[in-house]
């Protein structure tokens, strides 16, 4: 820690570097790893022979021509139908985000203005909520949406997602909107604004930043989700993460390794850009509930 | 605010919690006492010049009548619950009678599939947590000495493990530790056994997965307790300094009891989030020896033939009345708070 008074021991800067250069090595290396492996053929990144191929690109340079390949990307987009399930990808994160940010603005807004005791209430239930794993609540929807026919259907997974990420949405934001003072919307009530256009007008303006956080948890809980879009969608509508695992074979079918490795690789490098650019909001949604509650 | 107000304000997130997170929770309850219908079987003569034989087969016709009936199937109580696949209270006496000791009688109950996942699932837990916030403060007090200006990228290297999905956290540490992938490959090198394979031992496949746990989730710790670390006040360390208290005791009374709420939120949310362990087991291909409750739900729901709802449920219903009990505690203080506050 960086305090005035303290001098620091040569030995203990020494331990500290060491253990932060190993612990992001053993965070960052394996992504780094999967990234450099999925522009080599799969004869190389998972070598019987020797691993040392990976490097050497030995089987890529006899089977390409090159010591780097593009073939398991443009075959996975292409023939694999990666194209499909990005594009599913993005239409469910984008109408997820959108309809959890709308919802969740208003009901967090209402939370934090409210003084009465169900709004402590519901806040519990929403914690209660967050606890459900998402599969004990896969098993309840499958029966009646087999019995409504809204199986398989894009809309039906947005719905369902929102729904599973408004109770941390609404932590998230309500310990945003504790943070606007009150006496800002109160003087807007006493100009003769109703709530809903001091929600619009006042409050919305300076909440951005709580906004901007909310909805990247809403985007990563979307875009990562694998639960919800293997079970409630139909082959044809699959996101990414259940296309992912669709590659990696059963037992009945053999499947295209080096597929997934170039589709796990595309489908991650968006969210690390994302969050690069964002890091800053991440970190103190992560943080909202923890310190400031 | 008033009422009406709140009520309008609320309706929409409400309603939308109320339709897809209580709904399906009071579904699963109905559906855990119903289960699949048996299919109906009728005799087949068939004679042929050597004389008559009777078969039994499946009365395809009846089968799917009956199952387009009554959907949800036959109602059987109390019975998925207490089934072999569930709490399996009978084949329990009867292993209890029939064994000779106390060992083995363990042995037979956690081959069990319910209680084989249960033991994963709390293993899990119990291993994953405790580390989880220890690596996660061990990270925190070290980037916390690093000069500001580095923290940045640090900081951004240190959360990737926690923003990609497990599903492809695990895949691709899966790839590297398989018997093909560099690390694997390595160990074998270094252990000498060419055989050596992280699938083949139940043991290394718990403790992969375990480590892949602790790997996962120490970047939220970390995140979380780096935060609080910022907020820790000066003058109590500085004064401990003067008074000559060496590091390990500044951290030990007076950093960590300014942080110990956050700890217990920690905890919390990582002891929630690692009960619903699930898809580090398909990453890593482990469902031979390694199934969590989770892990049952979904096997019952991808089943080939025809979908175990009732299995499923029953599973469901038993996994929340064990987050239930996780959380009482936390419930019960709040509403202790909760009632001396007003």
């Amino acid at each position: 820690m960086e305090y005035g008074l303290d001098k620091r021991s040569n030995a203990l800067k020494i331990f500290n570097t060491t253990f932060i250069i190993v612990w992001l090595l053993v965070a960052c290396f394996p992504f780094i790893w999967t990234f450099w492996g999925s522009f080599k053929v799969r004869a190389d990144f998972f070598s019987r022979a020797d691993w040392w191929y990976a490097i050497t690109a030995f089987n890529t340079l006899l089977e390409t021509g090159g010591k780097f390949t593009t073939d398991a990307y443009s075959q996975a987009w292409t023939e694999g139908e990666f194209w499909k399930a990005s594009r599913n990808t993005v239409i469910v994160t984008f109408f997820v985000v959108t309809i959890s940010l709308f919802l969740g603005t208003l009901g967090a807004y209402a939370l934090s203005r409210s003084t009465r005791n169900y709004a402590f209430w519901i806040l519990i239930a929403a914690l209660i909520f967050r606890a459900m794993p998402h599969i004990t609540l896969v098993s309840g929807y499958l029966f009646p949406f087999f019995q409504l026919q809204i199986w398989g259907i894009l809309p039906t997974t947005i719905v369902v997602l929102v729904a599973i990420n408004q109770p941390f949405t609404l932590w998230l934001l309500y310990s945003f909107f504790k943070t606007v003072p009150k006496e800002l919307d109160e003087s807007a009530l006493i100009d003769g604004c109703s709530y809903f256009q001091a929600f619009r007008h006042i409050i919305m303006p300076v909440m951005w930043p709580g906004v901007i956080t909310a909805g990247l948890f809403s985007l990563m809980l979307a875009y990562n989700d694998f639960t919800v879009t293997a079970l409630l969608l139909n082959q044809e509508n699959h996101t990414m993460v259940p296309k992912i695992q669709s590659y990696l074979g059963t037992n009945q079918h053999e499947g295209n390794l080096m597929w997934a490795v170039s589709a796990v690789v595309s489908a991650t490098a968006p969210l690390f850009m994302l969050v690069m650019f964002f890091q800053r909001q991440v970190i103190s949604g992560l943080t909202a509930g923890a310190v400031k509650g | 605010m008033p009422n009406k107000t709140f009520f309008w304000f609320f309706l929409p997130t409400g309603l939308a919690m109320i339709l897809f997170i209580g709904l399906p929770i009071i579904s699963t309850g109905i559906q855990s006492f119903y289960a699949q219908h048996d299919q109906v079987v009728k005799e087949v003569k068939k004679c042929d010049p050597f004389g008559c034989t009777v078969s039994i087969v499946v009365d395809q016709e009846k089968t799917s009548k009956i199952r387009e009936e009554k959907p949800l199937g036959k109602f059987n109580g109390f019975g998925t619950y207490v089934d072999r696949n569930h709490l399996a209270v009978e084949e329990i006496g009867n292993f209890w009678n029939e064994t000779n000791s106390f060992g083995e009688f363990v042995d037979q109950v956690t081959n069990l599939p319910f209680y084989k996942a249960l033991i994963f699932t709390l293993t899990y837990c119990l291993f994953v947590t405790p580390n989880v916030l220890l690596l996660g403060f061990i990270i925190a007090l070290s980037l916390n000495a690093v000069t500001r200006r580095i923290r940045g990228p640090l900081i951004f290297g240190t959360i990737l493990p926690m923003i990609v999905t497990p599903l492809v956290g695990s895949l691709v540490l899966f790839w590297m530790i398989d018997a093909e992938g560099i690390i694997g490959a390595n160990l074998q090198m270094l252990m000498d056994d060419p055989y050596l394979s992280l699938k083949s031992s139940k043991t290394l496949t718990w403790i992969t997965i375990i480590i892949y746990g602790i790997w996962h989730h120490s970047p939220f710790a970390f995140v979380v307790f780096y935060a609080a670390l910022q907020t820790v006040p000066q003058e109590p360390v500085e004064a401990a300094i003067i008074d000559g208290a060496s590091r390990w005791q500044r951290v030990r009374h007076i950093v960590l009891p300014h942080i110990y709420p956050v700890v217990t939120f920690v905890a919390l949310i990582s002891l929630m989030d690692n009960f619903r362990v699930f898809e580090p087991i398909i990453g890593f291909s482990a469902e031979g020896s390694a199934q969590s409750l989770s892990w049952l739900i979904y096997d019952n729901l991808v089943n080939e033939e025809v979908i175990l709802f009732g299995s499923a449920a029953a599973t469901s219903m038993m996994t929340i009345v064990g987050i239930a009990i996780l959380l009482a505690p936390v419930l019960i203080r709040t509403w202790k708070e909760f009632r001396t506050a007003r």
